[in-house]
């Protein structure tokens, strides 16, 4: 039997680490260094120790930014974490022609946010079809404004971010439910369990780490919201629907002051990391 | 109330609720898809709105061919998805190999090392990841579309779970027959893997053909537009044509759902796999 070399798990995992050493080990590092320099990419960066962080701390776009995105996490995260358990349920009966709901419901998934963002813009129109379609049922007598107007912008971007998650949120809570065994089910309606009670105590606790796992997620990708940001306001109006993944953009590649994106950058880093272990604790919590 | 009277009445709401629901995820797409269709003449903003185009036609999608070059967009996504997708499982499945077959020095640090960097958003890095790409000139060109995002601890991770899963002895079987390790890799394990691969494909797929703020980024030369960068472009530049931009729009995403629809099953596998990612 020949012997293992030993450099050989070395070669295989050669190519893996050339890559993530360009593209995540040395920008991990080097963002981290640009945050402390004040760098347009014409001349060298330049030494500026915390400016930029007592920059950000004084710049009202950048607080702004931070009070939508956290308004955004705020509003988004409840509705994903919950309207897709029902979905699951849903989805979940045995019934003929399940399977195309299932692909109906996940559509607007595997759609391009471009499109999805470009779609709604349409809808949204002043004179648009959702605008028609609220009077027609006389939810509101005029038409709202809902990109145009600042106090319905964010709120109608964050409309699209759940639409759009819907389905993914719930294709993970449906394996976590089919995972369930049907003789919990069976022995809580042995025992007279309403739906809502048999739910209430096999469901949501069995589902309880893929509840979790939701949370991270949406959590996670609320505070990153960019592209419907980009297609249907731009930020605006009055940056009333910018958030602080299009503020950095902005200021990095649209203004080309990269240093103070990347102190933006670090702080955002912050903050997933510290929603990371929020939401565990919070699911560890309870537990008792 | 008869028993079985119940049931019918339960199916029945449950199917009014489904295609409630439906109608919620698919009508705006059908909406788009009526835009698309109505002709020159067909006012779209007419009260109350019509689903049924009066005269159906397909003349708006020839006019996205007009306006934009967006058969160039259409071959620059796919030329890039393939290229991402293959780069991605070559060298996911490589190093995952000997991350979950092999013993060696710094196994642990290597490996969490890499699952570490799922934690740190790439809007993020991207900032320095644009400085690398000037300084290097791959800005406007492939290689700066693929490279920076092809691969990711999640093939990696993906493909690892993979490799625990076969057995020990068919490799030792191999390694009595006197293959190398490159040949059991190649011969023997990877195709016991075709599964988790087809999924790590299907997923790459969709992210790619999918991908906006990168590309956004890094091109500017519309050459390398692909198809989501480039129907932004199509509806800031044809910003009240809503006929055209939906018609763009359309073509953009039915490959995607087309492709969908045929591997469900696929997507679903990368939808769970890729919720690990973080």
């Amino acid at each position: 039997m020949k012997l293992r070399k030993t450099y050989t798990p070395y070669l295989f995992l050669l190519p893996a680490l050339v890559f993530m050493g360009i593209f995540l080990f040395y920008p991990i590092a080097d963002v981290f260094r640009l945050s402390f320099t004040d760098y347009n990419m014409i001349t060298e960066p330049s030494f500026l120790g915390m400016e930029n962080y007592q920059e950000l701390l004084s710049d009202p776009i950048f607080w702004k930014s931070l009070k939508n995105s956290f308004i955004y996490l705020i509003g988004v995260v409840p509705i994903l974490v919950i309207a897709p358990i029902f979905l699951a349920v849903l989805v979940n009966h045995k019934l003929r022609g399940m399977k195309w709901f299932r692909a109906a419901y996940y559509i607007p998934v595997v759609t391009s946010m471009v499109v999805v963002g470009i779609m709604w813009k349409w809808l949204y129109k002043g004179n648009g079809l959702l605008n028609y379609l609220l009077q027609t049922i006389g939810l509101i007598d005029d038409p709202i404004y809902w990109l145009t107007s600042p106090q319905y912008a964010l709120y109608s971007v964050m409309a699209v971010t759940v639409w759009k998650g819907l389905g993914y949120y719930m294709v993970i809570y449906l394996s976590g439910l089919q995972s369930i065994p049907a003789n919990l089910y069976e022995a809580a309606e042995i025992d007279g369990a309403s739906w809502w009670q048999k739910h209430l105590k096999v469901t949501i606790p069995l589902l309880k780490p893929s509840i979790l796992l939701v949370m991270i997620l949406s959590s996670i990708a609320a505070m990153k919201v960019f592209t419907e940001v980009y297609v249907m306001t731009n930020g605006g109006p009055l940056n009333s629907s910018k958030t602080l993944v299009y503020y950095i953009y902005e200021i990095a590649f649209e203004q080309l002051n990269l240093g103070y994106a990347a102190a933006m950058g670090f702080v955002l880093f912050i903050i997933i990391f510290i929603l990371s272990f929020f939401n565990i604790s919070l699911m560890d919590h309870g537990e008792g | 109330m008869s028993q079985s009277l119940k049931k019918v009445i339960k199916k029945g709401l449950l199917y009014l609720l489904l295609f409630t629901i439906a109608l919620i995820t698919i009508g705006p797409f059908l909406w788009l898809l009526s835009t698309a269709l109505k002709s020159g003449g067909e006012n779209i903003f007419q009260y109350p709105p019509k689903l049924i185009p009066e005269s159906p036609t397909l003349v708006n999608f020839l006019k996205v061919r007009e306006a934009v070059a967006i058969e160039r967009y259409f071959l620059n996504s796919t030329f890039v998805a393939l290229a991402t997708i293959s780069l991605n499982i070559v060298v996911s499945a490589l190093a995952a190999y000997p991350l979950a077959r092999m013993k060696f020095k710094f196994k642990n640090i290597i490996f969490y090392g890499i699952l570490g960097t799922m934690m740190v958003p790439f809007q993020i890095l991207m900032i320095s990841i644009y400085v690398f790409s000037v300084r290097t000139g791959i800005t406007d060109s492939y290689a700066g579309l693929i490279l920076p995002v092809a691969v990711n601890a999640f093939g990696i991770f993906l493909l690892r779970q993979a490799f625990l899963k076969i057995p020990v002895d068919i490799e030792e079987a191999a390694i009595i027959d006197g293959c190398n390790s490159f040949q059991i890799w190649w011969r023997i394990l990877l195709p016991l893997i075709k599964p988790s691969i087809a999924t790590l494909a299907i997923f790459t797929f969709m992210m790619s053909w999918s991908r906006f703020m990168w590309p956004l980024i890094v091109i500017s030369n519309p050459e390398y537009y692909t198809l989501p960068i480039g129907i932004s472009y199509l509806s800031g530049l044809f910003s009240s044509n809503w006929r055209l931009i939906a018609a763009g729009s359309l073509i953009s995403i039915i490959p995607i759902i087309i492709i969908f629809l045929f591997l469900q099953r696929y997507f679903i596998k990368g939808a769970m796999a890729g919720a690990v990612k973080g």
